[in-house]
């Protein structure tokens, strides 16, 4: 009974406006084939990957044409069949140029001959699922691209209880993880239930935001014969939701530190793209090349839902909605809050990318003019806005004020490494303090200084 | 390379990309309207002269800002409305026809010396209105404690003077005149202490507009309630203990709570950002430490009212509390 009183959610976080209205309704869009993709060897936490194939090589859908050395690594693969025409250092939405592989299309669209499907795929054994996992390059598709497979490995000793999927989808804009869970609910619980197989978890949660009520209804139904061993929970709608350590809160109600990772805590969280794509190399051999991907913005025509090839370039997406709608302002990768902008079209879609967002100039969507202050900023006047929302109950003000005087150790004695640069203290803040700037300015300092 | 003219324009700023509307003017201008109630009562009560202090204390503060950054070459920031705010508590601070030259003297000692040389807005140490407020009472302790007895506007009434409620306990406890007991020198009107027919500053006469200012504050998320329910609260607990202990020399604690700046200081001093404490646990203590000061020189110190020595004295703790009282880590 004593549930029935505890909330679900956390400790600070804040409420921007949800803007998910435009793409929310909308199904997911099948596009026509790009002509050309670029394939960035690295779309994965830890070493790059080095190219399997050569320039002029013809390549099939599907077919492994990067692989990395080392234990965290992941592999890429063609997203279309056709021709490799270059492999060079290209433009990539997480900022600096990386080596990518770029292929024409035969505009065949054939899939590579050796996909194995496995229609009893709950009785492999772990180990080889997990090779699977990894062979078909999946990483965390929430945005972090973290190696899936070495997700899914906890070190020696530690066994895992609980899987959690992460359907929060806090960002506001961003409504990839909605429709998918909306359209493909079976699917992801079987993502989940192969996740669980390679733990050997005993129960299995999925966390959705109660502002996808749609999206709750559809994998309630899907899971209600399992009732034992997977739950759909309703969480708080607030923002970071979907941060792991926050959304473990929220579902099993304990706070596993800064200092430690959730699988030591016995918990292991997967996007629900995540557990798709899990699903679909396991059951029909199919490596990851493709992703729903959110366009939308008042920047954008038609905004929607795109089941887009990883290496299509955010121009030929933005197209497929309709184009711009006025001049851009600003190209976001992701969404609003931790989003990345872009300063090129060009960029390919990639593992993490769940949106493409686009602010227009006329009427512009982001308060720049905050105050009347233009982009500039005032100093702290120790409100303790961003104090009360930092869902790491740390102290962003201080951070403004040392990273402005350049006080290194006080900021690390503060705790300033257990910052998820969420952005909750920035968006909050009425001086427009660049706070998340100034914690990642001292980061680094701080991490020069342990070097 | 034509389409590549045009992406280059890209606006490129770092995540969030979204930021909330509300803005340190904001944020000032809405202490302002909520003290909007505190004012007319005030100007109601004391009239003209009560006006003209406002103006005269706003104004003044204002052109000080306004003065300093232009000496200084700094960065003109007169329009974020802090220290129009700083002008209109400070006025709100004095007594009605308090002399204009002092009024200005007050604004020139808030804004220049308590806020411009510790650095400006968010660096102070006291808060500015109040710093200058208790500057005027040491320096003019005469002018700062004649107060015109309240003679509402259309009422025909000259302004006469008239000692405080406070001020009449005070000079009865400091005469040690054991044949008169507090009771007997205070006479009670709940009503007209409930709405501010008494004499006092401008704006603390009125605990009821003070009462509807703050919930407004409150209401906006402009404050939380942690530091004034805490001052209240305390002040309260410790003037009942005072007065249990000797009922004949002390006022009782409903009058202590409707009299003196207990209700501006409470929401509208002891709140002021750059001054109070960071985190909850620190505003409660805060507001604690604010209340038993202000029953302790209420009942033992020689002034009458302790609540702008209260929140002074308080607001030299603040690095402390915000030093060892840090918010709660996430897994902590």
């Amino acid at each position: 009974m004593i549930d029935i009183f505890h909330r679900m959610t956390f400790r600070g976080g804040i409420h921007p406006p949800e803007e998910k209205d435009r793409t929310k309704g909308i199904p997911i869009q099948t596009i026509p084939l790009p002509e050309k993709v670029v394939i960035p060897l690295s779309q994965h936490t830890g070493a790059i990957c080095e190219p399997l194939v050569k320039v002029g090589d013809i390549v099939k859908k599907g077919q492994k044409i990067g692989e990395g050395k080392g234990s965290i690594t992941s592999t890429v693969h063609s997203s279309i069949s056709g021709k490799v025409v270059d492999i060079s250092p290209h433009p990539h939405p997480l900022g600096s140029d990386i080596l990518s592989i770029i292929i024409e299309s035969d505009k065949k669209d054939e899939w590579v001959d050796s996909l194995t499907e496995n229609e009893d795929y709950l009785s492999i054994e772990p180990a080889k699922l997990k090779e699977i996992i990894k062979d078909a390059g999946i990483v965390g598709l929430g945005g972090a691209q973290f190696p899936t497979h070495i997700k899914l490995s906890p070190p020696e000793g530690d066994r895992v209880e609980y899987v959690i999927i992460n359907g929060a989808e806090c960002e506001p804009y961003i409504t990839s993880d909605h429709r998918l869970m909306v359209e493909r609910a079976s699917e992801i619980v079987e993502g989940l239930k192969i996740i669980m197989r390679v733990l050997s978890a005993k129960k299995g949660f999925i966390g959705i935001e109660k502002n996808k009520p749609d999206a709750i209804a559809k994998l309630k139904a899907q899971s209600s014969k399992l009732k034992a061993h997977i739950e759909v929970v309703g969480l708080n709608v607030k923002y970071p939701q979907g941060a792991e350590k926050q959304l473990i809160k929220s579902i099993l109600k304990k706070e596993v530190p800064p200092s430690v990772f959730p699988i030591e805590a016995g918990v292991v969280v997967n996007n629900v793209g995540t557990a798709y794509a899990i699903y679909n190399a396991v059951r029909y051999g199919r490596p990851l090349i493709e992703r729903v991907v959110t366009v939308t913005g008042n920047g954008v025509k038609d905004p929607g839902n795109l089941l887009a090839r990883i290496g299509a370039s955010f121009e030929f997406l933005i197209q497929n909605c309709g184009g711009f709608s006025g001049e851009p302002e600003k190209v976001i990768m992701g969404g609003p809050m931790m989003g990345i902008a872009q300063y090129t079209l060009k960029v390919p879609a990639i593992k993490g990318t769940s949106g493409i967002v686009v602010f227009s100039k006329n009427p512009p969507s982001s308060p720049f003019n905050k105050g009347g202050q233009g982009g500039l900023y005032q100093p702290c006047i120790r409100c303790g806005r961003c104090v009360d929302n930092c869902p790491m109950g740390i102290s962003p003000n201080l951070y403004g004020l040392q990273a402005e005087r350049g006080m290194i150790d006080e900021a690390y004695n503060w705790d300033v490494m257990d910052c998820i640069e969420c952005g909750a203290c920035s968006y909050v803040c009425p001086s427009n303090r660049p706070l998340v700037q100034f914690i990642k300015y001292l980061k680094a300092e701080v991490k020069k200084k342990q070097k | 390379m034509e389409k590549d003219k045009k992406t280059s324009l890209l606006l490129l700023t770092p995540a969030p990309h979204i930021r909330a509307e509300e803005s340190v003017r904001e944020l000032m201008f809405s202490v302002i309207i909520a003290l909007i109630p505190a004012a007319l009562a005030g100007v109601y009560f004391f009239g003209l002269q009560a006006i003209l202090t406002l103006c005269i204390a706003a104004t003044s503060s204002i052109l000080f800002e306004f003065a300093y950054q232009r000496m200084t070459g700094s960065k003109n920031t007169v329009s974020d409305g802090s220290a129009a705010l700083t002008g209109l508590l400070l006025g709100l601070n004095l007594p009605a026809g308090f002399p204009w030259w002092g009024t200005i003297a007050g604004s020139f000692i808030a804004v220049i010396l308590v806020k411009h040389l510790f650095g400006g807005l968010g660096f102070n140490i006291f808060n500015p209105a109040l710093a200058a407020r208790v500057f005027l009472l040491i320096s003019w302790p005469l002018q700062m404690s004649t107060f015109p007895k309240p003679a509402p506007i259309f009422s025909g009434i000259d302004a006469v003077t008239a000692a405080t409620p406070l001020t009449v306990v005070k000079t009865l406890q400091l005469s040690h005149d054991l044949t008169k007991s507090v009771e007997s020198v205070t006479e009670i009107n709940w009503f007209d202490l409930l709405i501010g027919n008494r004499g006092g500053s401008i704006g603390e006469v009125s605990t009821i507009a003070l009462l509807i200012g703050g919930i407004y504050l409150i209401y906006k998320k402009t404050i939380v309630w942690h530091t004034p329910v805490s001052f209240i609260l305390t002040t309260t607990i410790f003037s009942t203990i005072f007065y249990l202990i000797n009922p004949k020399m002390a006022a009782n604690p409903v009058f202590h709570l409707l009299n003196g700046g207990l209700f501006l200081g409470a929401f509208f001093m002891s709140t002021d950002y750059v001054t109070s404490p960071i985190t909850k646990r620190g505003m409660l203590i805060f507001g604690a430490g604010c209340g038993f000061l202000t029953a302790l020189i209420r009942q033992y110190g020689s002034y009458p009212e302790g609540v702008s020595f209260a929140i002074l004295l308080m607001n030299m703790t603040v690095p402390l509390l915000d030093k060892y009282l840090r918010p709660r880590k996430f897994g902590g």
